[in-house]
């Protein structure tokens, strides 16, 4: 498919907006100096991803994204940030390692790796349309998957008590 | 939309997570990295239940136990980090080199 084939619809240059804004919010995640910037560029990763769930039809997924990710755990990485007092303000010499050519090698490998094998694989192939409600993804979630959600919880309960354990002083 | 401009978008975000952990020295940023890379695994587990139309939404559910799982694997990480912080004054990964000769 040709690139002007593409755009002519209007739902790709939606896309294309949130996949730029997405990419240029991950880039400035990896690359920022200032820890707190890193922390809200990556809100606005999670915010491109969930838009990107709304255009997908997935919009329970489109919402826990917001509700658990925007709301949740970037204010647990910003309470890290602060007790962990990482610098916050610019601070170039300690945020990174000196040897980047290394890693942007591997990126850049993993990146052609699999964007080949991706377009090999499916082309052009379109999208079906479609929305599912909530209403079907608890009807599934709770018959079909009903071990497995348990079992997500019994997980979340585990890392509750781990997390108090962990951070806690020592009594004595 | 083809579902390829989904799957490579997805790559890129992974890719950038990547380079992310491997080039950062704080571990909070270690941690923000690892997430862009769960973003991405979720964008193409969504994508790719859109794609194959099953009946049970099996893509949605496993993205949604994805992010369960992080946001279980965010806490337990910076409880070890500031555990690791109080007792070595540092958070940069670098400088943990306790098991090293």
């Amino acid at each position: 498919m040709q690139f002007t084939d593409w755009i002519v619809d209007a739902r790709n240059i939606v896309f294309l907006v949130i996949a730029l804004a997405m990419i240029g919010a991950a880039v400035m995640v990896v690359t920022s100096r200032n820890v707190i910037h890193a922390a809200l560029m990556l809100v606005v990763a999670l915010a491109g991803s969930a838009a990107l769930f709304l255009m997908l039809g997935a919009e329970f997924v489109a919402w826990t994204m917001i509700l658990v990710y925007i709301g949740a755990v970037i204010v647990l990485f910003l309470f890290g940030i602060m007790i962990t007092r990482a610098p916050t303000k610019a601070d170039p010499v300690r945020l990174d390692h000196k040897r980047r050519w290394p890693a942007i090698f591997v990126a850049l490998g993993t990146f052609a790796t699999m964007a080949t094998v991706t377009t090999m694989a499916f082309e052009d192939a379109p999208l079906p349309e479609g929305v599912s409600r909530a209403a079907d993804i608890g009807q599934v979630l709770f018959e079909r998957f009903v071990i497995p959600f348990e079992v997500v919880s019994f997980v979340l309960l585990a890392a509750l008590i781990g997390g108090i354990v962990l951070a806690r002083k020592d009594p004595e | 939309m083809i579902v390829n401009q989904f799957l490579v978008l997805a790559a890129l975000l992974f890719s950038i997570g990547i380079y992310g952990v491997l080039v950062r020295r704080n571990a909070v940023l270690v941690l923000l990295s690892i997430e862009l890379m769960l973003t991405a695994v979720n964008i193409n587990l969504v994508a790719f239940g859109q794609y194959l139309q099953d009946a049970l939404v099996s893509g949605q559910v496993f993205a949604l136990f994805v992010i369960t799982i992080a946001a279980a694997e965010v806490g337990i990480g910076l409880a070890i980090v500031i555990l690791i912080f109080r007792n070595r004054a540092s958070a940069n990964v670098d400088e943990l080199d306790l098991l090293k000769w």
